[in-house]
């Protein structure tokens, strides 16, 4: 082991380091703080801003930090470590004279610029910057580029750092922005200013370390300094990627990646950064009341009355479906009452999928862990396109390819993943002879590791869906992928709310219908909370009761609705696709009369006289921690490979799969839910990317 | 060097390599690794230039891409970077005016005047489509200076009178020859050469046979009457001979190591 560390001396300070850090990260380890632009952990090396030198004693120049390889550099004469002088007159004076080359085209309108306040340039211009110019010519200016509907850019302001050429290229996988010409003419541009194709667009918006590349969305609406920050989690897909809600008043502002490593890394999908718009629009603030065709708004009071009566029908005529974005709280609270009122026909899988039936929980969930992709040495993905289903977990898995030597395969839709993949078929017919298969990838699957399975929505999500995961189940422990210490067959989910409420076991009830049966028509009272993703044109002769946030599909229908509160407008707890519990913290207050979901479900429990037992949400949560090897009693754990036991016994499923091609449950990746259906940016982005996809006069 | 950006308008939505390219492709592509073709980028768009009337139009910039299979925005990088990569349509006869140190101080400003009074401004594509121009950098003919490089050729030791009569020509369709244009051969100095004149020093009748004093023999040889006068009537060795001599000395080295 010490053949890989390298001794150094950092301003006075001995340290060692492996020798594969870079400089800056030696530097850092010995606590010393260097100033950066181009630099990024996540990105390769480009050095090109130079803002990061250090003095290396004995060397002519002064070194970048960043570039400098700790196992390459040489002991000194006498045999004793570098040493690296950090701070002083030496590096002040280097670092002065890089920022005053930067400052010299950098335009001074920093009061007029939305990085303004959190702005690495202006930061690190207060220690290294002068107080005056001695540039006397006349300033560049750059013409602004098109990226699209989400990034803005002043490209006056621009310092080539190169950080969002590389993002691109690297992490996102799309090679569209560029540096084109040289020397003072150098711009960075996307190729003759097409829009970015990427999901992961809006995050060289956080990489810009200047104000070149701002969201577009967010211009000119509020400052840094403003904001109230609340940390909290996305439900926008099923990672439950953290993020920081900036609020101003009652609006939610912007929406920012938080650092969560074993989620997100610190990246974020367009969508759930540029969704806050839809959180302002078509909100359901008070309750409403169908009568005479139209909906008129009502008390609560009202709203209630009206709710007993339409669920004053014999229980097996009554169904509940839960939607996408249901929270852990809400889904408790509605399969309490319904149960304590005997309603078995309950469902919160409007896709129409039959997992979570038999209450494994193993095998709902994505037990690999999304971090996972990096520890596997082969991936089978099967019907599902985690570019749209999990954008940012894409990202990763495009890591892993790029960096691990992971391979991929693919049955289902073959799209663009922005990894090479191998394409093993269309539809679940493949997975039938995958076992005597000689195909290369199902080889390298076989010989694997750490094999890693996932299957999706899109292949879930149909009549055949149970003998789907039965047989993909079994094909996962043909290769190998379940052992002591690795579970590599799970579930990706595209739906933010369905595994907490299969956890709470929403599903059908002794003998209850299921999605397909209480949709179909036979219902004489359907409870939709939140689904609007599910077909609901069976519903024409039932009372339809909505609970959500947004006027959407289910609410258009509905014949009684009750607001409830946003994912940023409570405090509520979401099990990602992992099975990770995590807590969203409330950033605004819920628009008008709405309340949190099971605050709604408590106060109806009273009116119908079947008292729920719990007054507060803490109460409710106490209530849901409390039962025996409860999920809920951990937070932010992924369980990961303690399911291989669970997942080491075959699914017992009769029934032949048929041989259609798996489809995506995603038509639109920015239209996935009402809240984005709302947001006249994912709007803009949809047309977008539709015009992309539409070919242009077929002849 | 301003902001190069496409001539989008003038570029048209196609561009086809000629036919006879197609081998000169084959033979940039065949250095590179299949995997690595991409470095195949700035002989194949040098080579799309040349097919393209002398400048790279977009589409053209997109065949070469696709053939390498590089993203746009690459190839795009690339183009616009080397400045020798034409973005804007040319003249038949593109002038390239070297206006660096010694061209300048031997009277390239001259030639400006020239070209924007004969032509235009730079860049600017005369109506007839024969000519444009552009100042450059170094073309590395200083001895010669001033110089500028039309198309291919390079024509040197310009005057004013000289270079407005090339142009002339060039726009009547006449004939013109590449080189210094005064009465000079290559770099040679003006009005022929002034050293080194002697013939006998070329045509070997000053080469004697030389002895080496300190071989076995050598007074002997010192007595003998010389053999030869001239030059020996063996061609001195060419590249070819050196390096066709080599493998067989590597073949007896190794037979050397066999045997031991």
């Amino acid at each position: 082991m010490a053949d890989d560390l390298f001794k150094l001396n950092v301003d006075g300070q001995d340290i060692e380091v492996p020798k594969s850090y870079t400089l800056m990260q030696a530097c850092e380890e010995a606590g010393a703080e260097i100033p950066r632009f181009c630099y990024h952990e996540r990105l390769s090396v480009a050095g090109n801003c130079r803002m990061c030198l250090v003095q290396w004693v004995g060397a002519p120049k002064p070194i970048a930090s960043c570039a400098q390889t700790v196992g390459e550099m040489r002991m000194n004469p006498d045999g004793t470590p570098p040493n690296i002088i950090t701070r002083g007159d030496y590096v002040e004076k280097a670092r002065k004279g890089v920022m005053e080359f930067l400052l010299i085209n950098h335009p001074l309108d920093c009061p007029i610029c939305d990085q303004g306040g959190e702005c690495d340039l202006q930061d690190q211009a207060v220690a290294y910057g002068r107080a005056g110019s001695r540039y006397e010519l006349n300033k560049r200016a750059v013409e602004d580029k098109n990226m699209g509907p989400l990034v803005k850019t002043i490209m006056t302001r621009c310092i080539q750092c190169t950080r969002c050429v590389r993002f691109a290229a690297e992490v996102a996988g799309v090679e569209e922005i560029g540096m084109i010409s040289r020397g003072e003419n150098a711009e960075i541009t996307t190729y003759l200013e097409e829009s970015l194709t990427s999901e992961l667009s809006g995050n060289v918006i956080d990489l810009c370390p200047v104000g070149a590349l701002t969201s577009k969305p967010y211009a000119f609406n509020a400052r840094p300094w403003e904001l109230r920050k609340t940390e909290s989690i996305d439900v926008m897909d099923a990672m439950g990627a953290g993020i920081r809600v900036d609020a101003k008043g009652d609006a939610v502002m912007r929406i920012l990646p938080v650092l969560n490593e074993e989620v997100n890394e610190e990246w974020l999908s367009d969508k759930s950064r540029f969704i806050w718009d839809g959180l302002q629009r078509q909100r359901l603030d008070k309750p409403y009341i169908r009568e005479g065709g139209k909906l008129r708004a009502a008390t609560w009071g009202e709203a209630f009355e009206a709710t007993k009566a339409a669920l004053a029908k014999p229980a097996e005529k009554i169904g509940v479906v839960a939607g996408d974005l249901i929270e852990v709280e809400q889904a408790k609270a509605a399969l309490d009452l319904f149960r304590a009122l005997g309603v078995q026909n309950t469902d919160c899988r409007p896709g129409g999928a039959s997992y979570g039936a038999d209450g494994v929980r193993e095998r709902y969930i994505l037990n690999p862990t999304l971090m996972g992709a990096e520890e596997a040495d082969a991936l089978l993905l099967i019907g599902v396109n985690p570019r749209v289903e999990a954008a940012v977990w894409n990202a990763r898995i495009r890591k892993a390819w790029l960096w691990n030597d992971l391979t991929v395969g693919v049955i289902g839709e073959a799209s663009d993943l922005t990894y090479d993949y191998t394409h093993l078929g269309e539809g679940p017919d493949v997975l039938n002879s995958l076992s005597s298969s000689d195909e290369a990838f199902v080889e390298a699957l076989r010989n694997a590791e750490r094999p890693m399975i996932v299957i999706g929505e899109g292949a879930l999500s149909r009549g055949d869906g149970a003998a789907v995961l039965a047989k993909a189940h079994d094909f996962a422990l043909e290769v190998g992928a379940v052992t002591e210490d690795w579970a590599g067959f799970g579930v990706l989910h595209s739906a933010a709310g369905r595994v907490g409420a299969l956890d709470v076991g929403f599903v059908p009830g002794e003998g209850g219908a299921d999605t397909a049966g209480i949709l179909g028509g036979d219902m004489e009272t359907v409870v939709l909370l939140g689904a609007d993703e599910a077909d609901l044109s069976g519903l024409e002769a039932s009372t339809v009761i909505y609970i959500g946030h947004h006027g959407d599909a289910g609410a258009a229908k509905a014949d009684i609705i009750l607001p409830c509160a946003a994912y940023t407008e409570m405090v509520a707890t979401y099990v990602n696709t992992e099975g990770r519990v995590q807590m969203t913290r409330r950033a605004v207050q819920p628009k008008g009369e709405a309340r949190e979901g099971w605050a709604i479900f408590r106060a109806l429990s009273d009116v119908l006289g079947k008292a729920l037992p719990y007054d507060t949400a803490e109460a409710l949560r106490d209530v849901l921690r409390g039962e025996e090897g409860s999920v809920f009693s951990g937070l932010g754990y992924a369980p990961g490979a303690s399911g291989a036991e669970a997942l080491k016994a075959a699914i017992e499923q009769d029934g032949e799969v048929s041989s259609a091609p798996f489809g995506s449950t995603i038509d639109d990746f920015y239209l996935t839910n009402p809240v984005a259906r709302a947001s006249k940016t994912m709007a803009e982005c949809s047309r977008q990317q539709r015009a992309l996809e539409t070919p242009i006069a077929a002849e | 060097m301003a902001v190069r950006r496409f001539d989008i308008d003038a570029g048209g939505d196609t561009f086809a390599f000629k036919p006879e390219t197609e081998p000169k492709i084959e033979f940039w592509l065949a250095k590179y690794p299949a995997d690595k073709k991409r470095s195949g980028v700035i002989p194949l768009l040098w080579l799309a230039q040349k097919d393209n009337d002398g400048w790279l139009s977009e589409p053209a910039m997109r065949e070469v891409a696709d053939r390498l299979e590089m993203p746009y925005i690459r190839v795009y990088e690339v183009a616009t970077f080397y400045t020798m990569f034409r973005l804007q349509p040319v003249g038949r006869y593109h002038v390239q005016l070297c206006g660096t140190t010694p061209c300048m101080l031997r009277g390239a400003n001259d030639l400006k005047e020239v070209c924007e009074s004969k032509i235009g401004p730079k860049m600017f594509v005369t109506d007839d489509g024969k000519l444009s121009w552009e100042e450059v950098e170094c073309l590395g003919a200083c001895v010669n200076a001033p110089m500028v490089q039309i198309n291919d050729d390079y024509f040197e030791d310009l005057t004013e009178e000289s270079f407005g009569e090339l142009i002339d020509r060039l726009r009547n369709g006449a004939d013109v020859s590449p080189g210094p244009q005064v009465d000079r051969v290559n770099s040679a100095p003006i009005g022929g050469t002034t050293v080194l004149t002697d013939e006998t020093l070329f045509d070997g009748s000053l080469a004697k046979s030389i002895t080496l004093p300190n071989l076995p023999g050598a007074l002997a040889a010192a007595e003998a009457e010389p053999e030869a006068k001239a030059l020996p009537e063996k061609k001195p060795a060419t590249n070819t001979d050196r390096e066709e001599a080599k493998p067989s000395g590597k073949t007896g080295s190794k037979n050397k190591e066999a045997d031991e």
